[in-house]
């Protein structure tokens, strides 16, 4: 939820989750039971914390904890067992799930979170709880965490997520990869799901970026890095990169906002665009356009400019064109009429919002970027009167108390 | 325009909600009621006792006739409200979906036909 002070604490912290995932990834996978598997990894941890201080850490620590967190689940495994009042049949009630497990070398541990992102993804859980369940059991996020992310009460949060966990299990959901052909349909259920950790998407007011960016950075860069050679895997890594490096800047220091064409870039963090930049290269290196790559091509372009001034219009139209035609949205339809007001003038921009808007019906009226854009270009065309009605309109549909002060200095500017 | 959300939600049984989840409502409660009075909206908002506590009053019949629960039992009951005044139904729609009894309940949105202003009904 925040950025940790000190980078080495946040190295070190992204490491610890690494590993959480991968343990939890093999632990699960047999039996399906994500939630012995959590406990049986927190024991271990538990353990490690209690033993690691005193007797040293082992040579090779996921191994270890590997080990421990097998032997737990053995453990409940027989106490469960015993409990059961018929006699215990050696070979029916064989723990299968666990003989799997022993096949695993602890001195090379397996990277098998493909799969558990694969899980989180599926089809057969409720596309709402994908992302939570992704934060829970590949970074090993805790329900109090992602509930302050979505605000909502924990316990809220925790329901979901049991409810998502026993579902996996229930559904028999398998972890497994599957061919070529299906996963390349699975794996943009598994975009989707880590853009949901990006932005929430409110039907009133569009995408919102939310108080966990680290988080969406994180698990975007788990993606990335297990599917190097998937342009849209790097694309969006390098969108929640590039957007993130520009957090710092959203807010001046009596916290109004600031809109992107206002922001001042030495406040952007640089190490963070580099970053960005370099997988969104990966990504075209692969010639094969997407909406991840392209909503990152036009961050970069956003990214670009130095000193106070707008990034090159042209080049933002074609991006956000080709943005349109290969996802059409409400905000894409929105931001294509902005940005073709930069390079054709406010006239064309407000005639393009019009006929893209004209599809979504009712939906266009509650979506305040919409109003907030033609507030812009009418105020553009110096119609002033219908420019205020436009920002009464977006205002009335903000719930942000930064962003309502900001279309409120829009409106009381106008001359009228 | 004024709307009035309806919260309905099914009632919890004595201690059967953590007191740390109530703390937690409360205070997501608290940020919303400060969110709506900061766009200036908010007119009233009130979150009812449980239905135990509420006595009926009538003289339908002729007679008064006074008694001890709620109209009517339901699995999901009235909990409480707030009363908006914003320019039309898609802000009201708006402020639902970012109401924290979203989360469990289910809200009504609902126009308010008149109010009582000023000592008179509004037109």
């Amino acid at each position: 939820m925040t950025h940790p002070a000190d980078p080495s604490r946040a190295v070190a912290e992204a490491a610890a989750r690494d590993g959480y995932g991968r343990l939890l990834a093999l632990l699960a996978a047999q039996s399906g039971d994500l939630v012995s598997a959590e406990d049986a990894l927190a024991d271990a941890f538990e353990r490690a914390l209690r033993t690691w201080p005193t007797d040293g850490t082992p040579g090779n620590p996921a191994g270890w904890l590997l080990t421990v967190a097998r032997n737990r689940l053995r453990d409940r495994w027989r106490s469960a067992e015993v409990r059961r009042t018929e006699p215990l049949d050696p070979v029916a009630h064989a723990p299968v799930h666990l003989d799997a497990l022993e096949t695993v070398d602890p001195d090379a541990v397996p990277d098998t979170r493909l799969e558990l992102m694969l899980v989180c993804a599926h089809p057969a859980i409720a596309a709402p709880a994908r992302t939570p369940l992704m934060l829970s059991t590949v970074l090993g996020f805790t329900a109090e965490q992602i509930a302050r992310a979505w605000s909502v009460p924990t316990a809220t949060m925790a329901t979901r997520l049991v409810r998502a966990k026993r579902r996996v299990a229930e559904a028999g959901i398998p972890f497994v990869l599957p061919g070529r052909e299906d996963l390349r349909a699975r794996t943009a259920a598994v975009l989707e799901a880590v853009y949901g950790a990006y932005a929430v998407e409110w039907s009133t007011t569009g995408p919102e970026p939310r108080g966990a960016p680290s988080e969406a950075l994180q698990l975007a860069e788990v993606l990335a890095a297990l599917l190097p050679d998937d342009p849209e895997a790097r694309g969006l890594a390098a969108l929640v990169a590039l957007s993130s490096a520009r957090a710092p800047a959203r807010l001046d220091p009596d916290g109004r906002f600031v809109p992107l064409d206002e922001q001042d870039p030495a406040r952007w963090d640089h190490h963070l665009v580099e970053r960005g930049r370099a997988h969104l290269r990966a990504a075209h290196g692969h010639r094969v356009l997407g909406r991840f790559q392209l909503e990152a091509a036009i961050q970069a372009v956003h990214c670009a400019r130095t000193g106070q001034g707008r990034a090159d219009p042209g080049t933002l139209r074609d991006l956000h064109e080709a943005l349109h035609a290969v996802a059409p949205s409400l905000g894409s339809a929105t931001a294509l009429a902005v940005v073709t007001a930069g390079t054709d003038g406010p006239a064309r921009g407000l005639a393009l919002l019009d006929a893209l808007l004209e599809p979504y019906g009712a939906a266009a009226r509650r979506f305040q970027p919409a109003w907030a854009a033609r507030a812009h270009l009418l105020a553009g065309l110096g119609r002033d009167r219908e420019a205020a009605a436009a920002y009464d309109e977006a205002v009335a549909l903000t719930h942000d108390a930064s962003q309502r002060a900001h279309l409120t200095r829009r409106r009381d500017a106008l001359t009228t | 325009m004024r709307y009035t959300l309806l919260l309905h939600y099914p009632e919890p049984g004595e201690g059967e909600i953590p007191a740390e989840t109530i703390r937690e409502v409360q205070e997501a409660f608290g940020r919303y009621g400060r969110a709506l009075q900061d766009a200036g909206v908010l007119v009233a908002a009130e979150v009812l006792a449980p239905g135990a506590a509420t006595t009926t009053v009538t003289l339908r019949s002729g007679a008064l006739q006074v008694q001890d629960g709620p109209l009517a039992e339901t699995k999901e009951a009235l909990a409480g409200d707030f009363v908006l005044d914003v320019p039309h139904l898609d802000s009201a729609l708006g402020w639902a979906e970012k109401c924290p009894a979203a989360q469990f309940g289910v809200i009504e949105v609902r126009p308010v036909a008149t109010s009582f202003v000023d000592g008179a009904w509004t037109a």
